[in-house]
């Protein structure tokens, strides 16, 4: 067996309603090492691929039942089966139709009777791509939420950055040296990893990503790479939901015998730049700009108005009196040449007089 | 067997790149498909359904292409490209000579499929 070159053989179907060519094209794609299934027609063909994982098809235009453009057309619309590469395969005098096809999502087309060596190169170039594509896929899934993951599959892996309209949230433990201090690493592992999975619920659950944690603290990014326009409601939502998690929390805490622990949460909305940066065997989909840095300062400043959620101009805009909240003093931060309008969102139970924008 | 109606060469060279047992079993392919192409060509024809008729006069001419059975492949390309024009008009003559042809070439492909 050679080892040093990437294994290139795959599992072919050859869809073909034309017995001479299914046998001709099978023949050859076997003698490079690939295994090769055949269906006679599109109908065929689409039950085949719903029920195993294929690398390649090979696809006839013309066919009963269901013909290439179809199955085409058909392939497109199921997420399962839009990314396996298709290769038509035709006469020579039917080239128009390969266009078509092509535009159609087709990857690239071979002339029947198909020449050896144009087959091999075709169809190890296809496979090359997917299986360079099945590694994104890989890699997207390894740091991405599912949601996030799902868009980044279907509309495609961008490395280079965009500038989006998104609302960036920090959040992070009030005195968490002092607890991780006064008890065991391990009780302190545990309680982070608890308080993790607490915060990932809360803002995965509103269409939120996490991009980072470190230590006690989480950015997370709402907006982008999955676009909602309500982005600003979904965040301050998930800030709520947070807050009021740790209250449950805090609970069980105190029945264990154990410190009760404060999270603060800032928020901020805007245009920021985003993308994916890293290195092929790890990424993380990230965001910079004032909009991000305004967060981590409202972040701070929780601890000095003793609000547990603080939110931006822009993010308090975006409610749109959907969910209330308080003008504080405006605020000179660190960075900003100006003093910032500064907004507390209060709890539902905590505050009964909530005051809406305007 | 100057005047055969299958390129022997396009046979050889099939058998060159692949096997004998491999081209019989490719000839039986053909001559299966071949008889139901042209009955479907016929039975479509009657019932004026062209696109069926395209299809069997395309799969036609492109199995019997790959055997070598050119002169074949060039008719049944005549009658998809009539079809392909949406009328059969003048097509039924064209359908038995491609169909009084096939005797022919079966038994030049079974004589290659069993001589060599």
């Amino acid at each position: 067996m050679e080892r040093s070159r990437p294994a290139e053989a795959g599992r072919l179907l050859v869809v073909d309603d034309n017995k001479v060519n299914r046998l001709l094209l099978g023949r050859g794609l076997e003698q490079h090492g690939h295994s090769v299934e055949f269906a006679e027609n599109g109908v065929r063909a689409l039950e085949m691929l719903r029920k195993g994982r294929f690398d390649l098809v090979l696809l006839d235009i013309m066919m009963p039942e269901l013909d290439g453009y179809q199955v085409l057309e058909q392939l497109t619309t199921e997420p399962d089966l839009r990314d396996i590469p298709v290769i038509m395969t035709s006469a020579n005098d039917e080239l128009d139709s390969v266009v078509r096809c092509i535009e159609m999502g087709a990857e690239d087309f071979l002339v029947k009777p198909p020449n050896p060596v144009l087959l091999k190169a075709r169809i190890g170039a296809s496979l090359e791509k997917k299986r360079l594509r099945d590694q994104q896929r890989q890699l997207i899934r390894r740091f991405a939420t599912p949601e996030v993951a799902e868009e980044l599959l279907a509309n495609g892996f961008e490395l280079g950055g965009k500038f989006v309209d998104a609302t960036a949230m920090f959040s992070d433990i009030r005195g968490f040296t002092s607890i991780a201090e006064s008890q065991s690493p391990t009780d302190t592992i545990e309680l982070l990893n608890t308080y993790y999975t607490l915060m990932f619920d809360a803002i995965s659950g509103q269409g939120g990503t996490v991009n980072q944690m470190v230590g006690d603290g989480l950015m997370a990014i709402f907006g982008a790479p999955v676009p909602h326009t309500d982005h600003p409601v979904r965040a301050v939502r998930a800030a709520l939901e947070m807050v009021e998690l740790v209250q449950l929390f805090n609970q069980g805490q105190s029945v264990q015998g154990k410190a009760p622990i404060q999270i603060g949460i800032g928020i901020a909305s805007g245009r920021v730049i985003a993308g994916f940066t890293g290195t092929q065997s790890r990424a993380t989909y990230t965001c910079v700009g004032d909009t991000v840095n305004l967060a981590a300062r409202l972040e701070a400043h929780t601890k000095v108005l003793g609000h547990p959620i603080l939110i931006d101009e822009n993010t308090w805009q975006g409610l749109d009196g959907q969910i209330p909240a308080t003008e504080q003093e405006p605020t000179q931060l660190r960075g900003k040449s100006a003093a910032v309008r500064v907004f507390a969102v209060p709890l539902p139970a905590a505050s009964p007089e909530p005051q809406g924008p305007r | 067997m100057s005047q055969s109606p299958v390129d022997h060469s396009t046979l050889q060279d099939l058998v060159a790149s692949t096997d004998m047992a491999f081209v019989q079993e490719l000839i039986e392919a053909f001559l299966e498909d071949g008889r139901e192409q042209i009955a479907a060509m016929r039975q479509s024809l009657a019932s004026g359904d062209v696109l069926v008729f395209q299809r069997a006069a395309h799969s036609l001419k492109s199995s019997s292409a790959n055997l070598g059975a050119l002169e074949l492949s060039s008719q049944a390309k005549e009658l998809e490209q009539l079809a392909r024009q949406g009328s059969l008009q003048g097509a039924s003559e064209s359908l038995e000579r491609v169909a009084s042809a096939f005797p022919a070439i079966e038994q030049s492909l079974r004589e290659f499929g069993h001589g060599a």
